[in-house]
């Protein structure tokens, strides 16, 4: 099943590959990783996307905790979530099939961001079935390129994944 | 001002270490040349695998954190096996590695290794240093991390200009580590759901594993057997944690455990382990172990909770304060009567033997030494069949007095080892019991030994043979004792004698007492030659994939 995890690490040197090696060492699946700086300075957000049954995201959880830089690992799975990720899509795009590609981008409110003689760059920002969505009806016309950032997710309301200075 | 060689140096001062052990090199020369005039006792080894093993050995022997120092590159990968020696067992050690300056950093220079890189599986934690004014904060950090919670390995690679460099900054009062919160005490509800478990179970065994030993909760544990009645397996690490001697102890579990111990684990209906991690050669064919138990488990780590085997009540926290914790909550239980039978039955009908013949066997070699030290001496061993023998046959009596290689399993970690237990308690006996091949990893840590004079005795099973490849191929490959006759071996007289100390050969069971009792009189170390039965099998045994019920008794069977 799919679970998604919010980790707060330390900003240091070498957090980043301590958490993808103790991931492929230990042969857990991970979807996707993405990662960036919070409101908080010195402190790194990664939102991980893992595929394990509940027994194996026990032991996932309880590995990071061991690593010394990660401060907080919240499982966001069940919250309700505002969901997003960032994709940039090069389609094969030749004159006949340009007007249907950029109806398809109205549809799911993606942009065209570059045009070539034969291509179109489409940027989409949205969750998981958006981003199905579109590439599902793009996938005929021929994808040249897909790049993508990675889930980010944040839970909605009050409720916060925050790292709280003790003392 | 002080240079980061300085700062290292005063750093270990402060957190009390008096003893290093190391080799130079190009990028560790500022840090030996503050070593120079610093009372810190260095002990030069004569190979890097040499000083993590003794800052191994000095670590499980005292419980204080051990120190190795290595330079970069060679000297680093060097230390590598002892490294994961050291995280397999969850033994403190700070390893300080020299590395190239930091602006040669990335670029393939002389002596180059990404030892952060090639060790991040198998530290607890570790830094690369790369300004002079964080070293003060790592020192302190590293040894706060290698030597709480569960204790382990931690590196600090050190490159050259960061040694040389000088900084105002001091040792800071306090410790951010807002990740690293090692949980000591159980939680109360777990603990009382435990005491009720245990209260009501009808045939309980405790398994205690290394982690009693190092959390000092040797005492606590007694407490609990004798106000409950429990009887007690241990795991390999475990030994010593109860007394050997004590009758609820029914000795090792495992694959070449006892058979009660095997057979309790099988058919108890609780099993308490604490401080144990369910390693495969404890557990043996994991869906059949413990199959009828209810499962407590203390550990430090959470992680190892669930790990392996299911555990029905999981407490998280240090062993002696859950413990302790637990004895307040439990009344005094009468002994289950027939559970105890049952117990002593297999205990009586399944003794640990061998023949009584006069054969020189290498299990009456280490029961002399047993017997011949009182049972006091602390027992490094080798890997193999020397290592088992030495589970079995010498009954330790205090946690911290079998130092073995147990999660990693390594060849030529006892004698190096034996070599920093004597350095940290030299006023105690060290034995090495060792094998013909693993001995050789090592050897060449007689110098050290001799240079330093720290009296170790080894006392090698000789029998011509990578014994415990040779009894799988015996047992399972149909007796074709593939590369594992160790032929060419020196004469280990000889070898002592040429690094400037004693050498004894033993060929026969009478002169087994006389040899022991020269090698402990002589001031120094001592070979112990012992030419024992060439293809003498350990037993009990769990074959590969069975369950601990299936244990094979053995020849006489
Ligand atoms: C470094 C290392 N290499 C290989 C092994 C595999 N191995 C385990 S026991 C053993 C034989 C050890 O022979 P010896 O030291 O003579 O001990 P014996 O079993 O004969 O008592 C070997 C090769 C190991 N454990 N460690
Ligand atoms: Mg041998």
């Amino acid at each position: 099943m799919k679970h998604i995890l919010a980790v707060l690490v330390e900003n240091q040197p070498g957090v980043l590959t301590r958490i993808s090696a103790l991931f492929s060492r230990r042969g857990y699946n991970i979807i996707s990783i993405a990662a960036g700086e919070t409101e908080k300075a010195g402190i790194t957000r990664i939102t991980l996307v893992v595929d394990e049954d509940s027994e194996t995201l026990e032991q996932v959880i309880k590995q990071l905790h061991k690593l010394v830089n990660v401060i907080k690992i919240s499982d966001i799975t069940n919250d309700p979530l505002i969901e997003r990720e960032l994709c940039l899509i090069k389609v094969y795009a030749p004159p006949s099939v340009k007007s249907e590609i950029i109806q398809i981008v109205d549809i799911f409110r993606a942009k065209i961001v570059d045009a070539g003689t034969e291509t179109l760059v489409i940027e989409v920002t949205g969750d998981q079935d958006k981003l199905e969505g579109i590439l599902q009806l793009l996938t005929p016309y021929g994808i040249k390129e897909l790049v993508r950032t990675g889930q980010i997710a944040l839970v909605r309301g009050n409720k916060t994944v925050q790292y709280v200075e003790e003392e | 001002m002080r240079t980061g060689a300085q700062i290292v140096l005063e750093a270990l001062k402060r957190v009390g270490v008096d003893t290093v052990f190391g080799y130079p090199g190009g990028a560790v020369l500022p840090l030996y040349d503050a070593l120079y005039d610093c009372e810190i006792r260095h002990i030069l080894t004569r190979h890097e695998q040499g000083a993590v093993h003794a800052a191994d050995g000095y670590a499980r022997a005292t419980g204080k954190v051990g120190v190795c120092i290595a330079t970069s590159g060679p000297g680093a990968t060097n230390l590598v096996t002892g490294i994961a020696n050291a995280y397999m067992d969850s033994v403190p050690l700070l390893a300080i590695t020299g590395q190239v300056a930091t602006n040669l950093l990335g670029t393939d220079a002389f002596q180059e290794a990404d030892i952060t890189g090639i060790t991040l599986p198998i530290t607890k934690h570790s830094y690369l240093v790369k300004k002079v004014e964080d070293l003060p904060r790592i020192m302190l950090e590293a040894f706060h991390i290698a030597s709480t919670g569960r204790p382990g390995p931690v590196l600090i690679d050190l490159p050259k200009d960061v040694q040389v460099n000088s900084t105002e900054a001091d040792f800071p009062e306090k410790l951010h580590l807002p990740g690293y919160k090692p949980n000591y005490h159980g939680h109360p509800r777990q603990i009382q759901l435990a005491a009720e478990a245990l209260a009501e179970a009808q045939k309980p065994v405790i398994m205690a594993g290394g982690g009693v030993a190092i959390s000092g909760a040797q005492q606590e544990l007694l407490e609990l057997v004798e106000l409950i009645k429990v009887p007690v397996v241990t795991t390999l690490m475990g030994l010593g944690v109860l007394p050997g001697d004590h009758s609820l102890n029914l000795g090792m579990v495992g694959m070449h455990g006892t058979v009660a111990a095997n057979y309790a684990v099988s058919e108890c209906d609780l099993l308490l382990a604490v401080g144990a991690r369910f390693d495969d050669r404890v557990t043996g064919d994991i869906t059949h172990f413990a199959p009828k138990a209810k499962i407590i488990h203390i550990d430090i780590d959470p992680a190892e909770i669930g790990k392996n085997v299911r555990v029905d009540i999981p407490i998280v926290g240090d062993a002696k304060s859950v413990l302790r914790a637990l004895i307040n909550k439990l009344e005094p239980l009468q002994d289950k009567k027939e559970w105890k039978e049952q117990v002593k039955d297999w205990q009586e009908k399944y003794p640990l033997n061998y023949k009584q013949d006069d054969k020189l066997r290498p299990q009456f070699v280490v029961e002399e030494i047993c017997r011949l030290t009182q049972g006091e001496a602390i027992i490094t061993t080798e890997v193999g069949q020397n290592q088992m023998w030495a589970a079995q046959y010498f009954r330790c009596l205090r946690p911290r007095q079998l130092i073995t290689s147990g999660g990693l399993g390594t060849m030529g970690y006892g004698f190096p080892a034996a070599i920093g237990a004597q350095a940290g308690c030299p006023d105690q006996v060290v034995f090495d019991i060792a094998g013909d091949g693993s001995i050789q990893m090592n050897i060449q840590e007689l110098a050290t030994a001799v240079n330093y004079r720290l009296p170790v005795k080894i006392a090698i099973l000789n029998n011509g043979y990578l014994g415990m490849v040779r009894q799988w191929q015996e047992l399972f490959f149909n007796r074709r004792y593939s590369s594992t006759t160790l032929q060419g071996n020196p004469d280990f007289v000889k070898l002592a004698e040429a690094y400037g100390t004693k050498g004894i050969r033993v060929k026969s069971k009478e002169e087994v007492e006389p040899a022991i009792k020269e090698a402990l009189d002589f001031d120094g170390p001592v070979i112990l030659d012992f030419l024992v039965e060439p293809e003498e099998n350990v037993f009990p045994m769990v074959p590969a994939g069975a369950g601990l019920h299936q244990v094979i008794r053995g020849e006489e069977e």
